[in-house]
């Protein structure tokens, strides 16, 4: 055991593999699907079969949105590099180049994400292949998913679901969305379960897409759900209300896609930053790293803060994805990577439209783009302020009902 | 007249060189500058002050260095000195220390916990360490960290990590005390790092016995916008010797130290000097500051001080200019390290007191404007930290760290500010008073990205 922080010598393949796929195939339409909403990027397929097969092959270390389950093999005792990391690594480079079209990806949805955290083992050879989207949000409830209204009553064999879902992330192009809902709204936290419903279930329907700030290539989709039969089975988990656990199985999801989403954030911010270094250096800025910001022209001392938060940010990510590979509790440092990822990819796309100017503004860059899509990141899967609230109690040792 | 000449605006007492005094200014001037004057002293109108530790709480006293010890030269010229072999790497993302460095930090926390932190509000009153302090640092053996075992000191490796994870531990408790026991360290680590053998073989006895000597890395220089890297003070070739002139700020213990490193501007090239205590020329100053002051800074001034040329620190291995900048960054990273030190002691302090602090009722924890300050004292700090563990692996790797030093330090100035700021007014005004450590903190947090030298990795 030794402190290393340098990225696993044994995923730079794929980190670089990812980094020239995003710049290969996402780059050269990163503009055309957002000029052109809610049109599907076609070119996904090629790529999500690529990725299938590459996952398949074993080339890919398990990267993806499957990638953040725990690894339930025995411990030797050795610091493991495993899925998380590689996951991490591989969609931040993704994201680098274009999130929306990340977020586009057949298979690699949220609800995969959720699928791998919390379903049974049945379950995860049921659903295998699946491109599954999460539903959690309603219109009268965001952060607070705990008072979702979502109800599921339990009707012989199936589950029958009536709510309103909203921001769905692929909701139109997936094949299943995984739905929470709330078994008896009488019980709180503990009666919310997770359910995965194909598409084509009589009554689902999606009912809208929305037109947004930013990652305006990934559908985002309103669903409703009216009487809604799906089967039991397809409750993610046990569907014991259990009051000691609590809301502890859902959210378990969060604690292995925050580290996701920190990712996304870390690879458009990079983005941004790599750009605007290679701008500035033609228009004659380059920082010293060796030289103190206070004696560099104010781009220079600017990028250099820039850099230094965006390595921040790209570390506690880094932290919290190793933490989950090594089976350490990491729910306060995925918060944190989170929290910090997600102000850090604000302030640098921003910054950089500000360092390049009418260059920066206007579309004939991809720098104004990239300070839409970022705002996003700072939302969902838990806005900034739902990460500090977290991060909060933990570091105090507060319940949610001291620390509101 | 020389009264007038003193009262003269511009660049004292915080007065900018535009400012300009009428006649009133003059007289109110003029009749606090007598009610400074020792002439009331002597005439006892005025009860002599105490000021058991005058030379290191006063600015303004000069006094030549201490001739210490003698350093027996021994070794061979221009050879290559030892060298602690590259810390190996595994390509592995790792975040758990090794069971050596993880022992060393438990002593080390133990030090800071039950012999630093008790002894940090008096010292950094008094502008001194406790010898006893310096006395348990010693002992445990800070100084020799980053000498290798062939030298008599304990690493096998590049031990940039263990002394980053020290530097941690050691400030946690306080940075003022952290570094005075460190300083020593950081002419035994250069010498070591870089150093011939006959450097070595002169020099580093001083460290590794028991009467380890008190020893300075000197590389700030008083002016503003500072650049290490472009240092005023000169070293001038004259025959077989340097002849050294400038004036160091913000030497640790300066007025102890038998030994000094010193960065200077040679031709084009920047270069590290050994200079020894007492060497002509050579005069020191206490320059108390707004924190750090347990360190009892002073300022180092070299008027005509000639030294060997062979003094000159470094050998054939690596050229000279690139041994001072290595020096000054794994300076820098030292700080970086002392900082996130400093921030664990923040978060540690304001954690329990705004659980037990009440406000309209409860506790302001309870407050989510006060629990976020914590929360992005938290995040931000573990984000130093990690920062500054990537440099150190590289550095200890044998890797090029001058990157991932400066975002280090970057992070680690402005973060490290940000807590120092929020520690205070977590506390709000019992903050400001120093029945509580934050303000200290608050005045040491502002040390980092201002200090270059003192401290070594």
């Amino acid at each position: 055991m030794a402190i290393n922080l340098d990225d696993p010598k044994k995923l730079v393949p794929l980190r670089d593999q990812a980094h020239q796929v995003a710049m290969n195939m996402l780059r050269p339409i990163s503009r055309r699907y957002d000029a052109a909403e809610h049109e599907y990027p076609q070119e996904l397929d090629l790529l999500a079969a690529m990725i299938d097969g590459l996952s398949e092959s074993g080339a890919s270390s398990g990267a993806g949105a499957s990638g953040v389950k725990r690894d339930a093999s025995a411990d030797d005792g050795t610091v493991k590099n495993g899925t998380n990391l590689a996951s991490v690594l591989g969609i931040a480079e993704m994201c680098w180049g274009d999130v929306a079209l990340l977020l586009s990806l057949p298979r690699q949805g949220l609800g995969n994400s959720a699928i791998a955290s919390v379903a049974t083992p049945e379950q995860q050879e049921r659903f295998a292949g699946v491109w599954a989207s999460m539903a959690i949000t309603e219109p009268d409830t965001g952060s607070d998913s705990a008072s979702i209204r979502t109800t599921a009553v339990l009707d012989g064999d199936a589950y029958v679901l009536n709510g309103e879902k909203i921001f769905v992330t692929s909701g139109e192009r997936s094949d299943a969305v995984v739905v929470w809902a709330t078994l008896d709204k009488d019980l709180g936290r503990a009666a919310i379960k997770s359910f995965v419903v194909p598409k084509g279930t009589p009554g689902m329907t999606v009912e809208r897409l929305e037109h947004k700030l930013g990652i305006k290539a990934s559908d985002t989709a309103t669903i409703r759900f009216d009487n809604c039969r799906v089967p039991v089975d397809n409750l993610l988990g046990s569907p014991e209300i259990d009051p000691a656990q609590g809301f502890a199985g859902a959210m378990a999801t969060f604690d292995n896609t925050r580290p996701l989403v920190a990712a996304m954030a870390v690879g458009c911010a990079q983005a941004a930053l790599d750009l605007t270094r290679d701008l500035l250096a033609q228009a004659g800025v380059t920082v010293d790293y060796d030289r103190p910001a206070v004696v560099q022209s104010a781009a220079a001392a600017k990028l250099l803060q820039l850099e230094a938060d965006w390595e921040a940010a790209r570390l506690l990510m880094l932290q919290a994805a190793w933490m989950a590979d090594n089976r350490l509790a990491n729910a306060t440092e995925a918060s944190m990577a989170k929290a910090k990822a997600g102000r850090m990819a604000s302030d640098v796309t921003l910054s950089c439209v500000e360092l390049c100017g009418s260059v920066g503004y206007s579309e004939g860059e991809l720098l104004e783009k990239w300070a839409r899509d970022s705002k996003i990141l700072d939302i969902f899967e838990g806005t900034q302020q739902i990460q500090q609230l977290i991060v909060a109690r933990r570091v105090l040792g507060l319940s949610s009902a001291e620390l509101k | 007249m020389l009264l007038l000449k003193n009262l003269r605006p511009g660049g004292r007492h915080g007065i900018a060189s535009g400012e300009s005094r009428d006649a009133i200014g003059f007289a109110v001037a003029a009749l606090n500058r007598l009610a400074q004057s020792d002439l009331l002293d002597r005439v006892g109108l005025r009860k002599q002050a105490e000021q058991t530790v005058f030379t290191v709480t006063r600015g303004g006293f000069r006094t030549a260095t201490m001739a210490g010890r003698v350093f027996a030269r021994a070794g061979q010229r221009g050879r290559v000195g030892r060298r602690a072999a590259d810390a190996p790497s595994r390509g592995v993302f790792d975040l758990t220390p090794s069971e050596d460095e993880q022992m060393l930090v438990d002593v080390v926390t133990e030090l800071a916990t039950e012999v630093l932190r008790p002894a940090a509000a008096e010292a950094d009153v008094a502008c001194a360490a406790p010898g006893e302090v310096l006395t348990a640092a010693n002992e445990i053996g800070l100084p020799l960290l980053g000498v290798p075992e062939s030298l008599g000191g304990i690493s096998e490796e590049r031990a940039v990590v263990a002394s980053t994870l020290v530097a941690e531990a050691l400030a946690r408790g306080d940075l003022g005390l952290a570094v005075a026991s460190l300083a020593p360290g950081a002419v035994a680590t250069a010498i070591a790092t870089w150093g011939t053998d006959e450097q070595q073989q002169t020099y580093l006895p001083a460290f590794t016995g028991d009467d380890v000597a008190a020893a300075a890395l000197a590389l700030t220089e008083p002016r503003p916008l500072f650049d290490a890297l472009d240092p005023h003070t000169t070293a001038r070739r004259d025959g077989d010797d340097l002849v050294l002139d400038g004036v160091k700020s913000m030497v640790p213990r300066g007025a102890d130290a038998e030994l000094f490193v010193v960065g200077a501007r040679l031709g084009d090239t920047n270069v590290l000097v050994i200079v020894e205590a007492g060497t002509d020329g050579l005069t020191i100053e206490a320059d108390p500051a707004m924190g750090v002051r347990a360190a009892s800074l002073t300022t180092l001034s070299l008027e005509g001080v000639r030294v060997p040329a062979s003094n000159v620190l470094g050998a054939p291995d690596v050229p000279l200019g690139q041994v001072y900048a290595e020096c000054v960054r794994l300076s820098r990273l030292a700080w970086c390290a002392l900082s996130v030190g400093v921030g664990q002691a923040v978060l540690d302090y304001v954690t329990p007191y705004v659980k037990e602090r009440e406000a309209f009722g409860e506790p302001i924890a309870h407050r989510q404007s006060v629990a976020f300050m914590v929360a992005n004292i938290a995040i931000e700090l573990q984000a130093m930290r990690l920062l500054t563990w990537k440099a150190a692996a590289r550095a200890a790797a044998g890797k090029d760290a001058s990157r991932e030093i400066a975002l280090a330090r970057k992070l680690c100035a402005d973060k490290g500010m940000q807590i120092g700021l929020d520690g205070v007014q977590l506390l709000g005004g019992h903050g400001f008073v120093k029945e509580h450590p934050v303000e200290r903190w608050y005045r040491d947090l502002r040390a980092i990205s201002i200090m270059e030298g003192g401290v070594l990795l």
